[in-house]
């Protein structure tokens, strides 16, 4: 199953992929529209200190600790990928609490979670941030 | 082969799911007193609040026994284990036999003797999806509301029905709300939030003796009111156990697969013990996740795989009107504090190890840290410093990074 892989030596820390995401996500289809003058809340976020810079989304775990802990049946693994179900989630946060790469966040109303789906449900249908990263520091495939 | 499973909750469904993914053939019964398609427990007081509804607080999907092939008996109680025999006995008579058993009892809410209890009109517990129902049916907006107990049901059922009702009042004999997972500084954001939703707390005091629709507490002072909720604690179900000679201590004990000292005869969830590696001792952890790491456990060892549950922590996600409560582990050692408004983190840690951990709305990366007392992670391996301030994965080793970032995980 493809996934999104880190080259963390190739990422410059520019953080188009934390833009890039938020506008895939955002539910309109003019960027500026979307994000000018918003505070963003993507689900990929970029770490910086010094000279190093990684991206860090879902890892679409294989026995998710998320999907495990969930309270109410809205995390489930498809087949293909962890997803949420926001209409069922409650917002209670135990996902956020479990996560060991802190990649499910609450969404900027804190009402539910929010997390990557591989942009599968939204109209870029494929992972927005990986084909706006300049540097191949974020890739998308095939892997063990 | 036959598997049963007592009970229909989160550790009974992790445990079903496991058996079905490795044992495709086997007939798996489920048998639960209660008459529901599995639900999030939990999720009973975001139904009062209307955050929910029966539909969307399934914990499966509708076709979730159909489509694993389970056989479900609900609305039925199991009455005895006969271990010599491999059978269970139902409260119709009927006999079911097993040669795998799963108890997936939970717990049941602990109802003190209090004086003159049996004169009130109009009583609950809040367990049940059948008790927030029954709670629902009188919540009016003229009614006042008094809960026992300040602990994770009593608030959560405060939240639900705080907005529906005039006034609210809960009492605890502890001195602070939620005493099992905070501090009194943390307490304090909380009970102020809940006093902004019409909540009054009689903290430090405990009712004497209640008069039909009026409590007199040990302090003197007196409530009146017309709803009475009982959430003072639970009490595991192990008689099941305990009565057909297993071993139990205050919940059923098993081992790391968790099996019981009975043939074959499994535990997990509310109604077991769990060894928990930060307090270095065994202890009930009336926790969901630890419900499906413990069934999820249990299922692989029935189906005749191997698995080991081997590193409970305790930790809990608890919010009330958009406040975010998240902790986990103990608390004692060093502590490192960061406190502003209504914002507050606390950790602690000594002997190279995170023992705990309470974050007051600011959830941000959480499991990062629950990751460091879940691995029994030594402190000297990441930046801990820099972890104190900002749960980040800067903090571990470039290594670490590479196997989880850009491998399979
Ligand atoms: C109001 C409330 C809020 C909660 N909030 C949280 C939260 O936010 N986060 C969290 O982690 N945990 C929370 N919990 C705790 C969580 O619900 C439990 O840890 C979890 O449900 C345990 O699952 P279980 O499978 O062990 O047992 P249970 O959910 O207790 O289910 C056991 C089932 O077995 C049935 N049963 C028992 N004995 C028999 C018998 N003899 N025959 C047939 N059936 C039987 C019971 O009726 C019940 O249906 C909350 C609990 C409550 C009540
Ligand atoms: S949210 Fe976290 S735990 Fe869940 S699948 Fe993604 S990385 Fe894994
Ligand atoms: S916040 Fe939503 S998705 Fe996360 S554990 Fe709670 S109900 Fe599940």
């Amino acid at each position: 199953m493809k996934r999104i892989y880190v080259n963390e030596k190739w990422c410059l820390g520019c953080h188009l992929c934390e833009y890039e995401c938020a506008f895939a996500n955002s539910g309109v289809t003019d960027m500026v529209k979307a994000l000018k003058g918003k505070k963003i809340h993507p689900n990929i976020r970029v770490e910086d200190r010094g000279d190093v810079h990684f991206a860090v989304n879902c890892r679409h775990c294989t026995d998710a600790i998320c999907v495990r802990s969930c309270i109410a049946g809205a995390l489930s693994f498809d087949g293909e990928m962890v997803r949420i179900d926001q209409n069922k989630c409650v917002g209670c946060l135990t996902c956020v609490l479990v996560c060991p790469y802190g990649a499910i966040l609450p969404d900027d109303e804190g009402h539910v979670a929010q997390k990557c789906m591989l942009c599968t449900n939204n109209f870029t249908q494929e992972p927005n941030c990986v084909r706006h990263c300049l540097n191949n520091a974020i890739v998308y495939e095939e892997r063990d | 082969m036959q598997y049963v499973i007592i009970g229909n909750s989160t550790a009974a469904v992790a445990a079903a799911e496991k058996i079905r993914a490795i044992d495709t053939a086997g007939k798996i019964t489920m048998i639960s007193d209660e008459p529901y398609h599995t639900y999030g427990r939990p999720l009973i007081s975001y139904y009062l609040l209307g955050k929910t509804d029966a539909e969307r607080m399934k914990y499966r999907p509708a076709d979730f026994y159909e489509s694993n092939h389970i056989d479900t008996i609900f609305s039925t109680r199991v009455e005895k284990i006969d271990a010599e025999k491999k059978k269970v006995i139902l409260s119709d008579g009927k006999k079911v036999g097993y040669d795998k058993l799963l108890v997936a009892t939970g717990s049941r809410p602990f109802n003190p003797p209090m004086e003159g209890i049996e004169s009130v009109p109009c009583k609950f517990n809040f367990m049940t999806f059948d008790d927030a129902l029954a709670l629902e049916k009188v919540l009016l907006p003229e009614k006042s509301v008094l809960i026992i107990g300040a602990g994770l049901i009593g608030l959560k059922c405060l939240e639900g029905i705080a907005d529906k009702v005039r006034e609210v009042a809960v009492v605890d004999m502890a001195d602070r709300v939620l005493p099992s997972i905070l501090d009194e500084y943390g307490a304090s954001i909380v009970q102020r939030e809940l006093e902004g939703h019409k909540a009054t707390f009689y903290l430090s005091d405990s009712v004497q003796k209640f008069d039909g629709n009026t409590a007199h507490l040990k302090s003197g002072k007196e409530i009146s009111f017309d709803i009475l909720v009982v959430a003072v604690g639970v009490r595991p179900n192990v008689e099941l156990v305990k009565d057909a000679g297993g071993k139990v201590g205050r919940g059923i004990l098993t081992d790391d697969r968790q099996e019981t000292s009975l043939k074959d005869v499994y535990a997990a969830g509310d109604c077991t013990e769990s060894y928990d590696i930060t307090a270095h001792t065994s202890r009930i952890l009336a926790l969901l996740p630890n419900a499906q790491f413990q069934g999820a456990c249990a299922g692989v060892n029935m189906a005749g795989g191997e698995a080991h549950f081997t590193n409970a922590v305790p930790m809990n996600a608890i919010g009330f009107f958009g406040s975010h409560i998240l902790t986990a582990g103990s608390y004692f050692g060093d502590t490192y504090v960061e406190k502003s408004g209504d914002t507050y983190k606390k950790l602690f840690y000594s002997d190279n190890k995170l023992n705990g951990f309470i974050l007051v709305n600011m959830p941000d990366r959480a499991g990062i840290y629950t990751s460091l007392l879940r691995n029994a992670t030594p402190l000297d391996e990441v930046d801990f410093e820099a972890l104190k301030k900002d749960p980040a994965l800067m903090a571990f080793s470039a290594q670490y990074r590479a196997e989880k970032l850009s491998r399979r995980v």
